[in-house]
């Protein structure tokens, strides 16, 4: 039994990488050492990570492969030895096998005697194992982007590779990765340690060998770290606390090999400029952490984490400098805020016509007179409806929603555009209702995101989406496979999520039906987007793929109603009853389905003299299906499917003593039109034969 | 330490050793790699946007020559003009530019030196090498690498090139790019680049800033740039320089294509004036950039009849360097 350590040093790799990286070579490693059957029973593997590294430590693995013995068969006895004399089938079997020809062993089994031959194979030693294996494992890595760097391009890879340590316990392994011989020497922080090699003793030692070079290699380490020096560095401030980021948090830890934090300033009278472009600047383009009071309002004050850690002249500096960064930065954003103010969002409008939405299709300024028209068409669909809001502001707001691409603080901060046009429009008079339904147009933004608040905000969303998915469909645009880079699906799925989430009274035909686009397109569309609804139940709901299957193929076109089949379906799925229930139905349109190959008519049941099987399934469903059907309209769900559930006994009698395709033509189209007339009173919630058992 | 002052946004700026003016800070950082065996080339007498750009860069990192060079390249950005009246962006700013092809291992650690040469002490400092990407649409290039921060703020970027003019680079070089006006800002810690020492008589001390020498020129740039320039006049030189650099680039292919012409013939064509003619344009685009004279859609467009001249100019040095 041994230790296994592999460094693998590199110049800094994009923090936004490393997590993937790091997992994929446990994986790899740990792979490898089953597949080679060098994994000792107690194996454990630790990965750690830092910008400059990546590793992996395996306690309890075999110094070597087992031996192993494999018994093989060759020729008949007698083909191989006449007269106790080897034949030429003798001897080539032995060569096959390797061994002499005096080694060849009797076997009998039940076919009669054949000759055999017991081959030894000696395991391989791990250190030359891994020494061949593990190169290819590494350089097999993913990397959202590659690059080059030797002559000849011999490899390609996320960095230049700058070490290797691979060490079982003590001893190196001779390896060589990107032309990088392996060794035992790594190295610490760029900084606190400097260039000097950091010699690596052991894997067991690793860990503790790096934090004495200034080096934390365990990811959740420094996490802790970094989350707990905010906490601290916050408290010197009463009463604030600093803004919960998860995602710059896991940036700032994969920045870092020894991570302090300091606390900053900025001057108040910034604290007039909208939170939003604060945090922008602040997260997006400085990584600093915003700290807000217990009114969960911004302080004047920032947190960032350093990747050194320095004296209190040191620490003088380093906050001077990013104050005088930041507020640089405050003070353009402050110039662009006025700056655009100067034009009104109404009189760029005129200006969208300079603004490409897509080549072939056209400019912003006519992407918001397709969108408006699709809006108008909403807007009536809901308004019928009942629903009440603000149409002046849908409208108003249509028109609006893409005049910020226009502004200065929209050209410098993209990630804002709608936050931005929505604050101007507030601050502009045009009210609360046009203000929010610009702002939040492009929510939501992911499937973790919250949909608009107000119904004019979630009808723009749909109307501006639907009106980009099914235009850039119409020229050719949809996505495929992974590529998708109008992001089709994003904007789908907010379709589906503004659907779902809110109490809008429309369903996906409607919306598309409102985007006007001719009937092939909107077909192409309409499958797009029902595979979309299909990946929110599954992804965003977490509903089981056969419930989803189940559910769709009785109806995908109201999302909400989905859900609520989905939901009653799921409740009832693990019952006895229903699983009988699933798999009869699955058993019904196997043979509806013979039925049809064999061109059997299907007739009614009331065509023969039914069994009394048959004829008490019949009465049962009789009896249910206008039960079922009421139910089903009141969208009780749950009702609904107990009450199917109900027929098993019925189901069961009939399947356990009727031949269904009776060689009776009358009998047997009777039979077919009675499993049918199931079929289709049943299915109206869901297709049960989509369940799958247990 | 009480809590409430900790609110108030004092900053104290710590007490500094007098800083390299502005021209003392190029002077190290030439020093600094001359001595490590880079050319030190003069800055290139044709308008361009960025040290890149520059025939030092863009035309010796193709082909498997080594070579290290570093230069101060001022660089034009007619729409970052701001009439001098904003403290941190130029319409003309000074990019000290590196190469160095093929990147010596230990590229990193020397860049760091040379960050020590200049007199920062990087235990004082908080250093991060952040993913950027570069990429140069109209030239045809791109490469990966980092910006380097320090304390907060972008000072170099760290770029390992992989293709320039539209041709995988082998070796491959890296390109680091120095900043500086904002470095020398940064150092001296002031707010505004104008204030920037730009020298000191070591007799009497008198100082000459970088508004001294720069601010008014930054004024009437910005004018130029934003206001006088003819609209139909820049179009009428882009499109007189484009057919030029596109006639010569028609009668290279032509020469270089011709078995019967003579390695002579094939060295004497002028390439150079070839690449002038493209960065002549490349800096129209950026004028008519600024006057707001290209639509978006056009835009597209202007970057690739750029991009099509370097890439012309960038084969036809490739093809010429292995006659």
């Amino acid at each position: 039994m041994a230790d296994f350590l592999l460094e693998i040093g590199l110049d800094e790799i994009p923090a936004r990488m490393i997590a993937g990286a790091e997992a994929e070579l446990g994986r790899r490693v740990h792979d490898l050492l089953t597949r080679e059957r060098l994994l000792g029973a107690g194996a454990k593997v630790t990965t750690y990570s830092t910008p400059r590294r990546l590793a992996v430590v395996v306690e309890d693995v075999l110094a070597g492969q087992a031996d192993t013995e494999e018994k093989l068969t060759g020729p008949s006895w007698k083909v191989a030895f006449k007269d106790g004399v080897p034949t030429a089938a003798a001897e080539a079997f032995a060569k096959k096998a390797g061994v002499a020809v005096a080694a060849l062993e009797k076997v009998t089994n039940a076919k009669g005697e054949y000759v055999g031959a017991t081959v030894k194979r000696q395991g391989r030693a791990a250190a030359e194992l891994l020494a061949g294996e593990l190169p290819k494992e590494v350089l097999g890595l993913y990397w959202a982007k590659n690059m080059y760097w030797r002559a000849g391009k011999p490899e390609r890879f996320v960095r230049p590779v700058r070490w290797i340590v691979a060490l079982l316990d003590a001893a190196v392994v001779n390896l060589e990765i990107a032309g990088i011989a392996a060794g035992n020497l790594s190295r610490g922080h760029r900084i606190l340690h400097g260039d000097h090699a950091v010699d690596l003793a052991s894997p067991k030692s690793y860990v503790e060998t790096l934090r004495a070079a200034k080096v934390v290699v365990d990811v959740a380490e420094r996490r802790q770290t970094i989350r707990k020096a905010l906490d601290k560095v916050t408290r010197t401030v009463a009463g604030a606390r600093w803004r919960e980021d998860e995602p710059l948090i896991e940036t700032v830890v994969h920045l870092t090999e020894w991570p302090t934090v300091i606390l900053g300033n900025f001057e108040q009278e910034y604290l007039a400029l909208p939170e939003e472009v604060l945090v922008t600047v602040m997260r997006d383009h400085q990584k600093y952490f915003a700290a807000e009071g217990p009114d969960g309002k911004l302080l004047p004050h920032f947190l960032t984490v350093l990747n050194i850690q320095v004296d209190e002249e040191g620490e003088a500096t380093i906050r001077h400098g990013n104050q005088k960064v930041l507020r640089a930065r405050f003070k353009d954003a402050r110039f662009f805020w006025d700056f655009d103010q100067k034009v009104s969002l109404a009189d760029r409008v005129e200006n969208l016509k300079n603004v490409t939405f897509q080549k072939e299709l056209g400019s912003y300024a006519w992407k918001t007179e397709q969108n408006l028209r699709i809006a108008q068409v909403l807007d009536l669909a809901v308004k019928a409806a009942g629903v009440a809001f603000d149409e002046a502001a849908l409208l108003k707001a249509t028109e609006l929603a893409k005049t910020d691409l226009t502004t200065e603080l929209v050209k410098e901060f993209t990630e804002l555009q709608g936050i931005i046009g929505g604050l101007y429009a507030e601050s502009q008079g045009l009210g609360e209702s046009v203000g929010k339904a610009i702002y939040s147009q492009y929510a939501p933004a992911s499937t973790d995101d919250a949909i608009p608040a107000t119904v004019e905000g979630q009808l723009l969303g749909l109307a501006d989406r639907i009106q980009t998915i099914t235009a850039m469909f119409g020229i050719g645009s949809a996505p495929t496979g992974s590529k998708d880079p109008f992001a089709l699906r994003r904007a789908a799925n907010a379709i589906v999520k503004i659907l779902a989430e809110s109490e809008l009274p429309l369903t996906l035909s409607d919306v598309l039906d409102a985007s006007g686009t001719e009937q092939a397109n909107k077909e192409h569309v309409a499958a797009f987007l029902r595979e979309r609804l299909s990946f929110y139940l599954k992804d965003v709901r977490g509903f089981a793929y056969d419930v989803v299957n189940a559910v769709l193929a009785a109806g995908a076109d109201d999302v909400r109603d989905a859900i609520a089949r989905a939901e009653a379906l799921t409740a009832v799925r693990g019952s006895e009853d229903f699983a009988a229930i699933s798999a009869a139905f699955k058993r019904i349109k196997n043979i509806l389905r013979q039925a049809e190959e064999k061109k059997f008519a299907v007739g009614s049941p009331k065509d023969a003299t039914l069994s009394a099987e048959a004829q008490q399934l019949n009465d049962a469903a009789e009896a249910l299906a206008p039960e079922v059907a009421k139910l089903r309209q009141q969208r009780a769900y749950g009702e609904a499917l107990a009450l199917i559930a109900a027929l098993r006994p019925a189901v069961d009698a009939f399947f356990d003593k009727v031949m269904v395709l009776d060689p009776d033509a009358t009998v047997r189209g009777a039979h077919l039109g009675l499993i049918d007339g199931v079929l289709r009173g049943f299915s109206g919630i869901a297709d049960f034969s989509e369940i799958v058992a247990g | 330490m009480p809590l409430s002052t900790a609110s108030t946004a004092t900053d104290v700026s710590p007490a500094k050793p007098a800083a390299l003016t502005f021209q003392e800070l190029l002077f190290r950082l030439q020093s600094f790699w001359a001595a490590r065996g880079c050319v030190l080339q003069q800055p290139f007498d044709v308008e361009v946007g960025a040290g890149t750009m520059a025939p030092e860069t863009f035309l010796r990192v193709q082909g498997p020559k080594p070579y290290r060079v570093g230069y101060a390249q001022p660089s034009r950005r007619p729409a970052d003009g701001r009439y001098g009246e904003n403290p941190n962006r130029l319409f003309r700013h000074t990019q000290f530019q590196l190469i160095l092809k093929p990147p010596p291992v230990n590229v990193q650690e020397l860049y760091l030196q040379s960050l020590e040469a200049i007199g920062i002490d990087l235990s004082k400092h908080d250093l991060k090498f952040e993913e950027d990407n570069w990429e140069g649409p109209t030239v045809g290039a791109w490469g990966v690498g980092w910006q380097v921060m320090m304390d907060g703020m972008e000072i170099t970027q760290f770029t390992y090139f992989q293709q320039c003019g539209g041709l995988d680079l082998d070796p491959i070089c890296a390109e680091l790019t120095y900043g500086l006006e904002r470095l020398a800002a940064f150092m001296q810690d002031v707010d505004s680049v104008y204030d920037v020492v730009w020298a000191r008589d070591p007799e009497t001390g008198a100082v000459v800033t970088y508004g001294d020498v720069r601010l008014t020129e930054e004024l009437q740039y910005s004018v130029y740039n934003f206001e006088d320039a003819d609209v139909d006049r820049l179009w009428a030189h882009f499109n007189s320089y484009e057919a030029e650099a596109q006639a010569l680039l028609t009668k290279a292919n032509a020469l270089l294509a011709d078995e019967k012409a003579s390695a002579a013939e094939k060295h004497r064509f002028p390439l150079m004036s070839t690449y002038e003619l493209a960065l002549k344009c490349s800096n129209l685009f950026n004028l008519l950039d600024a006057r707001g004279a290209i639509s978006v859609t056009e835009r597209v467009g202007m970057i690739g009849r750029i991009r099509t001249l370097a890439v012309g100019v960038a084969k036809v040095y490739a093809a010429q360097q292995t006659v």
